[in-house]
């Protein structure tokens, strides 16, 4: 930017172009119109027809560079013509090479891996300022980025560059037009005013303003309300660091600080060198052409070219040559000087020649150590120049990493020039470009080199993806009556038997005993037959580390191996913050907790399931109480699943005709609900459909006739099936509900379920009041699958709402069987104690993952509603005669 | 009393390479009795600011004469670009 932009700062740019006569109106509005149906026109091209118009385009532009840049310098009386035609051939030549096979139309980029394409869309009429520093080259720049992207643009130059941007924009849109592009694709405001630029920048059929050039500029188009690109000033601060190639350092300053002499805004302005070369790099700049002012010099060039009163460059210094402003000012220098170097002492107001110079005027400042260096780099940031450009020479990786982390710069350009390198593809492989964002620094929406892609809309078109499924249970699983005899084959030093008083009693822990690898310590940790405690946990811990555990042997219903699996956990990890493993998620492959996979310990986890509903034996869920808490935690982590899970029947064969039902209706609840979670999968699908099918056959007999062998066999099995199912595919709103229902009145885990399940399915088959986001189905198949359940157990019905139906009477029928209370009323809970209770219960429902996997999502309403249609009991379906299931 | 006006339908085909001059003929032969004209744009793929120069005079004749315009066989491209200069409202659309 331009002292004389940087001085209209300071006047307020009007944001309300009360001062347009409706002749100046009806101009623009003309413009406008023009460009927009250009625009719109322009939409019907295709890629070829662009690259086709810009090639036509860059070419022109390299046989007008010499004629442009002689324009801009007889107009602008700023820098140097053959710079200037070295920037139209950058702005044309390099953009081209950037540009030339990149897509700008249609489909831009697929990634097949995430299912995603990005097509292009034009944003339609940009309305564009054009700085004074650069004028032609960044018309070219702009010209061949909007016809790349099929916008039509409004320039309106600078206006003491007007005539010469006029000349470019009219070269490229001649070109453009005659190789195809669409009639009044690019106009430039005649005699533009401010009061122009504030109406164009507020005008409804403007997409974008595209503003390079001083901050009062850029400050009026991010005011406007509108999307812009604002790109503004900068104060680049440069680090020679001791460590670095002085030749090239030296060299590559001059060329960068004397280029187009000094104008653009990238370009070196206070050198800070460490103090062991300074006297070197000083004598290298002198015996190169610059000239090292002393302190009198310095002082006179403080007071004649930075504005005492503002503190910022005077107009007459900008983009002239060193010997000019010498004479100018009154400094006697050799006849070919290139540069003035003014060594300073500080940063701020106090040292003027730390602010922007764009003219070949350096500061340079001797540095004592590292630490001073960056500091003084920083403060010169600070001083204008954040998020614009910064330079560091250095061969010290260190120190070039830890200047680009202090530095807030866009660009930080490594051992090359600052103003040529920040442009980008010619001493480095940033993007080409003539506006350098600034970021929110600068008061800009980026970082970036501007090019193409800032003038697209990009969409992106997502297909439909499925995350990865899994299916996980342990790795090995012995079923069948006496499958125990299995746990010979595990060689272990000690082992823990960790079971609860009455299994030691009935004698399950000696038949345990009887076949574990001989020689091996074995160690009972008799635990409550409760769910477990933070105590009881930690005294596990203590006996296993006491006896340097390599097994455990869990022996039990839920509670005793959710114990152990909790036990194993803080052995092996000591470290585990139980609470904090706790916390809740969404979706168990994106949880925020991770699990520790550090062990300082190592042992095998054998469980043994004495009970026929949870499947903890091979599920990777725990639960805990925390009784100083009050509160129970619930643990899931595929690392819980036990290692190796025993389903022997003979430890249920005496379990009594309650407990018998009421896990054996937890194991059902789990199939119904993994069958239609919104996580189910094939793989899951298999195993709940078989769970169903067993407990259907099987649960019945081995209530009526507990010795039953082949039952207790099958409801055994089906329990540890069902848990495969739910462990992969979760369960579902009916143990939402149960679990607070059952916690808030005591109530068992399968009989609270038992109380909701007809209820929850006749509410997940019908249509939702809302649909839970379920990427793994296709449409509501909720209903389907229980039909597909009715089918299975052969219960007959020719529709779905049919089979649903006789799917609930079968269960109702079932339920009756095993002579559970079928109403909350029935267990002697009064109306006026349950609808105190509902609203807590909801809530408690509510916070339940339990429901997060249902396949449609309950309102609290509904939750409420299903709570109270489980307290009235009976009515789900009338059917006179429930059909029996025909089981095999 | 009401006068009742025998009212019949035209088809202009526009030609891709003709669609300017094809259109202003139509537009100087609108006739008042005609209830509408049909502009059959389904062998047009592209048109550029002259045929939409164009189409916005004939709308506009099309009204002073009461005529309803229905543009036929309009691609989608097309579509859009008669959207972003906001002339879809001048026309009706048909298949």
């Amino acid at each position: 930017m331009t002292a004389s932009e940087t001085v209209k700062e300071r006047i307020q740019i009007p944001l309300t172009p009360d001062s347009l006569s409706a002749e100046r109106i009806a101009y623009l509005e003309g413009i406008v119109r023009q460009a927009k149906t250009a625009a719109a026109v322009f939409t019907q091209f295709d890629q070829q027809d662009v690259d086709r118009i810009v090639k036509a385009m860059v070419l022109a532009g390299l046989e007008q560079a010499q004629y442009l840049a002689r324009l801009a310098v007889e107009e602008t009386r700023l820098g140097v013509m053959e710079d200037k035609v070295i920037k139209n051939m950058v702005a044309s030549e390099f953009v081209y090479n950037y540009v030339k096979d990149k897509r700008s139309v249609g489909v831009i980029r697929e990634l097949p891996e995430r299912n995603l394409v990005e097509m292009a869309e034009p944003i339609g009429v940009l309305f564009s300022l054009t700085p004074i520093t650069n004028p032609t080259s960044t018309v070219l720049f702009k010209c061949i980025m909007a016809i790349k992207t099929r916008n039509a643009v409004i320039f309106s130059p600078h206006p003491k560059a007007w005539h010469c941007c006029a000349e470019a924009v009219r070269i490229m849109y001649e070109v453009a037009l005659k190789h195809g592009a669409p009639e009044g694709v690019f106009t430039c405001v005649e005699s533009p005013t401010l009061a122009d630029n504030a109406y164009l920048m507020k005008h409804k059929d403007v997409g974008l303003i595209d503003a390079t050039g001083g901050p009062g500029v850029v400050k009026a188009a991010y005011s406007s309300g509108k999307p812009a690109l604002g790109v503004g000033p900068g104060n680049t601060p440069v680090y020679l660091e001791k460590s670095a190639d002085l030749n090239t350092a030296v060299v590559d300053i001059i060329i960068s600080k004397t280029f187009d002499n000094g104008t653009i805004c990238a370009s070196e302005q206070t050198v800070v060198i460490d103090n062991e070369i300074y006297d070197q790099v000083l004598k290298k700049f002198e015996d190169l052409g610059a000239h090292i002012c002393n302190q009198k010099e310095t002082r006179l060039l403080e007071r004649t070219v930075i504005d005492p009163q503002t503190g910022v460059m005077q107009p007459m210094a900008v983009g002239q040559k060193a010997t000019d402003i010498a004479r100018f000012v009154g400094l006697t220098v050799k006849p070919h000087t290139k540069l003035l170097i003014a060594p300073i002492q500080g940063v701020g107001r106090d040292y003027p020649l730390s602010v922007e110079k764009l003219f070949p005027v350096l500061a340079v400042y001797r540095a004592k150590s590292v630490g001073e260096a960056l500091t003084v780099c920083v403060d010169v940031n600070h001083l204008g120049g954040l998020g614009h450009t910064a330079v560091i020479f250095s061969r010290d990786e260190q120190i070039i990493r830890k200047f680009g982390d202090v530095i807030n710069a866009g660009r930080i350009i490594v051992n090359s020039p600052g103003s040529v390198g920040a442009l980008g593809a010619v001493y480095n492989d940033l993007v080409p470009t003539f506006s350098f964002g600034c970021g929110t620094g600068g008061g800009n929406s980026t970082t970036d080199n501007v090019n193409f892609y800032h003038y697209l809309n990009i969409k992106r078109v997502a297909r439909r993806t499925q995350n990865h499924m899994w299916f996980r249970v342990p790795n090995q699983i012995y079923f069948n009556m006496n499958a125990v005899e299995n746990l010979g084959q595990f060689t272990s030093q000690s082992t823990i038997i960790v079971t609860n008083p009455s299994l030691e009693r009935i004698g399950h822990v000696d038949i345990v005993r009887r076949h574990i690898c001989p020689k091996t310590q074995v160690h009972v940790q008799v635990i409550p037959d409760a769910e477990p405690e933070v105590k009881v946990i930690l005294q596990g811990v203590e006996a296993l580390n006491f006896y340097k555990a390599d097994q455990i042997i869990a022996l039990g219903g839920g509670s005793v191996i959710d114990a152990a699996k909790i036990m194993k956990l803080k052995y092996e990890s000591p470290e585990a913050d139980l609470e904090y493993l706790a916390a809740p998620f969404l979706d168990l492959r994106k949880r925020v907790v991770e699990y520790p996979t550090e062990k300082a310990s190592r042992a095998r986890l054998i469980a043994i399931s004495t009970t026929s509903g949870t499947g903890s034996e091979v599920t990777p869920f725990a639960v805990l109480i925390d009784k100083e808490q009050g509160r129970k935690v619930t643990l899931a982590d595929y690392s819980l699943t036990p290692d190796v899970a025993i389903v022997d029947p003979q430890f249920v064969m005496s379990m009594p005709k309650g407990l018998t039902a009421d896990t054996g209706i937890d194991c059902l609840t789990h199939g119904l609900e993994a069958g239609v979670s919104t996580f189910a999968s094939p793989y899951t699908d298999s195993n709940a459909m078989q769970a169903i099918r067993l407990v259907f056959k099987y649960l019945p007999i081995a209530y009526e006739h507990p010795q039953d062998e082949e039952a207790r066999c099958m409801m055994h099995n089906a329990a540890c099936i069902a848990a495969m199912a739910f462990s992969n595919a979760s369960v579902g709103l009916n143990h939402a509900l149960a679990h607070a229902f059952g916690a808030r009145f005591g109530v068992a885990h399968g009989r609270a379920n038992a109380l909701m399940l007809p209820h929850v399915i006749a509410y997940n088959a019908s249509v939702p009041t809302k649909f839970m986001p379920s990427p793994y189905t296709q449409g509501y198949v909720a209903d389907k699958k229980y039909a597909t359940v009715a089918d299975l157990l052969g219960l007959g019905g020719h529709s779905v709402e049919e089979k649903v139906k006789n799917l609930i009477a079968a269960i109702e029928q079932l339920l009756d069987q095993l002579e559970f209370p079928r109403s909350i009323k029935e267990l002697g809970i009064s109306r006026e104690e349950f609808e105190r209770a509902v609203p807590e219960l909801v809530k408690i429902a509510c916070d339940d993952p339990s429901w997060r996997s249902n396949p449609r999502m309950p309102l609290m309403s509904e939750m409420a509603e299903l709570l109270w249609k489980a307290y009235e009991g009976r009515g789900v379906v009338q059917m006179a005669d429930a059909p029996q299931p025909q089981t095999t | 009393m009401a006068v009742c006006m025998a009212m019949t339908a035209v088809l202009v085909t526009i030609d891709e390479e003709r669609a300017v001059r094809a259109l202003r003929e139509a537009g100087a032969n609108l006739d008042r009795s005609q209830g509408e004209v049909f502009l059959d744009f389904s062998s047009v793929r592209r048109i550029d600011s002259a045929v939409l120069q164009a189409l916005e005079e004939f709308a506009c004749i099309a009204d002073e004469r009461t005529v309803k315009v229905l543009l036929r066989g309009a691609q989608v491209d097309v579509y859009k670009v008669l959207k972003l200069v906001k002339l879809t409202g001048r026309f009706s659309f048909v298949s």
